[in-house]
């Protein structure tokens, strides 16, 4: 599904990703941690498609496409989605016009039927159930307000509603109460399919107790420096991340 | 619709699209500055109503006309209100007899359509006591290369308990990208709250036109009078928009709130220049001001120009205002939920002047965001 080869990022010039290779296949949930400034959110944010993020080597391919030659919205349509660390405000557009919006321009690019406003809600109902999220969430404005913790479900309650194939969520762990954390859980168990995929980018280990991966890797300075089944991150939680080698901790990079 | 108007429409070339939205609300249609139909008549004439031209109003509601015409914006006001008292032909006169509640939306819709000439209409509508009205602009104009003026006058009295709504959504021919031609829209508009408890709120969507200057204002003469200002002017290309509104306090406790939201694009140009002026014995007055400005690309201007003139002690006044770029981050994020870069823009600017749109009927704020929409296009990217 989503396939990464020798991937090379700077940001102004100054190398961040340093050859990365990652195979992804359908059904499956990746977990990819890492100390700060390895370059994990740079990884979510190049796949998304944001701007200022220079690729000098690699390619990614997405459902067999060049997925780096589409731009954001495209990648969207075809099911890709990145569940924000830090998601924006959009201040007087309600969180369900948003959201249905966003549905009807992917429903439009497969072909599919728009939802007018009563369709929308029941859809939008359920996954709010699932999520066990108060309805009143729609009528705010897109995290006009929100909490730190209320950004994130939003943010899950989204990938929800769009239901993508490949849904990355970066860092989106960080920051939550063990009660948010197991509704971030139950929203991407829910999302796991034969068909879906999902790559967690995460600190921390806790996320990985409500949601098993297949594959764990770690990423240090910019490479994938090990790879392997859960207990790779039961290990990590126990040993830090020093023992692994690899880059000296710092900012992590944003252009 | 009334299929008399319709034809009208017809033969003067307006496109349907246009005629539908009118389609539902009482309309006087005034090309040229000639009030050429009006629709709904019989209904309204039943409740005491009088909604007509300006011209039957001069024959059949002299005492009314006499009494009313220039009380609020006088002859020497201005050079725009006297040029337009000199010259006016024709416009919209509106009377709502004490107690009643005008049951519709009542609507002109002004278009110019000759070349080499300017529009001079006038408005004037009176609120008598404890009555209600509102009332709706909408204008056009066909694309040409020079440009023409538009100086109307619009005086509103609204009397003791009465409230008068207006609401304009303006779209003269802005010019093209180059900024040739488009209409020069010098407008006067001023309403009175002659007595208490009175209240006029007027709500405006500037769009169209190359130079705006207009400042829907109010006089709060009545103690308890409320008035209201909610404005979005957007500007694209190289168009100018110079808008805001005075809110002059004289009666005591009287509360006036200004919206203003200016959105720049391309080369255009944006100001908020506004009055609260609060005279001596207005005690007790309150002011409210909120000046929003969104700039889209490298090449706008956005200004404010806050004046504040406070003679009584014990007023309260207070002025907000914020500058804003729509982000890279934020369309990067609308664009990663699958929004295409206009979608994004528009639901940004949508969001950015909905406690305007609020304040419009239905079909208007539909009608409005269709036009910030189209307004917008290519503005970004």
């Amino acid at each position: 599904m989503l396939y990464i080869s020798d991937l090379h990022v700077s940001v102004d010039d100054k190398p961040i990703l340093k050859g990365i290779e990652l195979d992804v296949k359908p059904g499956e949930v990746h977990a990819i941690m890492g100390p700060n400034g390895s370059g994990k959110s740079t990884l979510a944010q190049v796949l998304a498609g944001r701007e200022g993020y220079e690729v000098t080597r690699g390619a990614v391919r997405y459902l067999g496409r060049d997925l780096l030659a589409q731009p954001p919205e495209a990648r969207a349509r075809d099911g890709l989605f990145l569940a924000f660390q830090y998601p924006l405000e959009i201040p007087g557009v309600a969180n369900a016009q948003f959201l249905r919006t966003a549905l009807n321009s992917l429903r439009r690019a497969r072909g599919e039927a728009e939802l007018d406003a009563f369709d929308f809600l029941e859809h939008v109902k359920t996954r709010l159930a699932l999520l066990e999220m108060d309805e009143g969430l729609l009528y705010r404005a897109v995290n006009e307000g929100f909490s730190g913790g209320e950004k994130k479900r939003n943010e899950i309650l989204q990938m929800a509603v769009l239901e993508p194939r490949l849904a990355i969520l970066d860092e989106t762990d960080s920051g939550l109460d063990i009660d948010a954390l197991k509704v971030v859980a139950r929203g991407v168990n829910a999302l796991r399919g034969p068909e879906r995929a999902v790559i967690l980018v995460t600190h921390y280990q806790r996320l990985l107790e409500h949601i098993v991966p297949d594959r764990v890797h770690v990423l240090a300075d910019g490479r994938i420096v090990r790879s392997g089944a859960r207990e790779l991150a039961l290990e990590l939680e126990a040993r830090g991340y020093g023992w692994l080698g690899g880059g000296e901790p710092g900012e992590e990079a944003r252009p | 619709m009334d299929p008399e108007l319709l034809r009208t429409y017809e033969r003067l070339g307006i496109p349907l699209a246009e005629r539908e939205a009118l389609a539902g609300v009482a309309v006087d249609a005034v090309f040229d500055s000639v009030s050429v139909a009006t629709t709904f008549k019989g209904r309204l004439e039943a409740l005491g109503i009088v909604f007509c031209p300006f011209s039957e109003a001069v024959r059949e509601h002299p005492d009314l006309v006499r009494r009313y015409l220039g009380s609020v914006v006088p002859y020497t006001d201005n050079y725009f209100a006297s040029l337009n008292a000199a010259v006016f032909s024709d416009g919209s006169f509106v009377y709502v007899p004490p107690g009643v509640r005008c049951p519709m939306e009542l609507s002109t819709y002004f278009r110019i359509n000759a070349r080499n000439t300017g529009q001079f209409e006038r408005t004037l509508i009176v609120a008598d006591e404890g009555s209600y009205v509102s009332y709706l602009e909408g204008c056009t104009a066909p694309t040409r290369d020079e440009n023409q003026l538009h100086a109307a006058v619009v005086e509103l009295v609204a009397l003791k308990d009465a409230r008068i709504k207006y609401s304009t959504v303006q779209n003269w021919y802005p010019g093209d990208a180059e900024g040739r031609g488009g209409i020069y829209n010098f407008v006067t508009k001023r309403g009175e709250c002659r007595g208490e408890h009175a209240r006029i709120s007027w709500t405006q969507v500037e769009t169209g036109s190359a130079i705006t200057w207009k400042y829907p204002s109010c006089i709060l003469r009545g103690d308890h009078s409320v008035g209201e200002f909610h404005s979005v002017a957007l500007t694209n290309h190289h168009q100018q928009a110079d808008t805001g509104t005075k809110m002059i306090h004289i009666g005591r406790h009287t509360r006036s709130t200004i919206v203003s939201k200016g959105i720049s694009a391309g080369h255009g140009s944006n100001a908020y220049r506004g009055l609260v002026k609060v005279l001596p014995g207005a005690d007790g007055a309150r002011n409210h001001t909120q000046c929003d400005s969104l700039l889209m690309g490298p090449d706008c201007a956005a200004h404010t120009f806050p004046y504040i003139e406070v003679r009584q002690p014990g007023a309260t006044v207070e002025h907000e205002a914020t500058a804003s770029r729509i982000g890279e981050e934020q369309l990067f994020y609308l664009k990663s939920r699958g929004l295409s870069e206009e979608d994004a823009v528009n639901l940004i600017v949508n969001g950015f002047c909905k406690e305007v749109f609020n304040e419009l009927p239905m079909e208007f704020a539909v009608e409005a965001q269709k036009l910030l929409a189209v307004s917008l296009e290519g503005a970004v990217g």
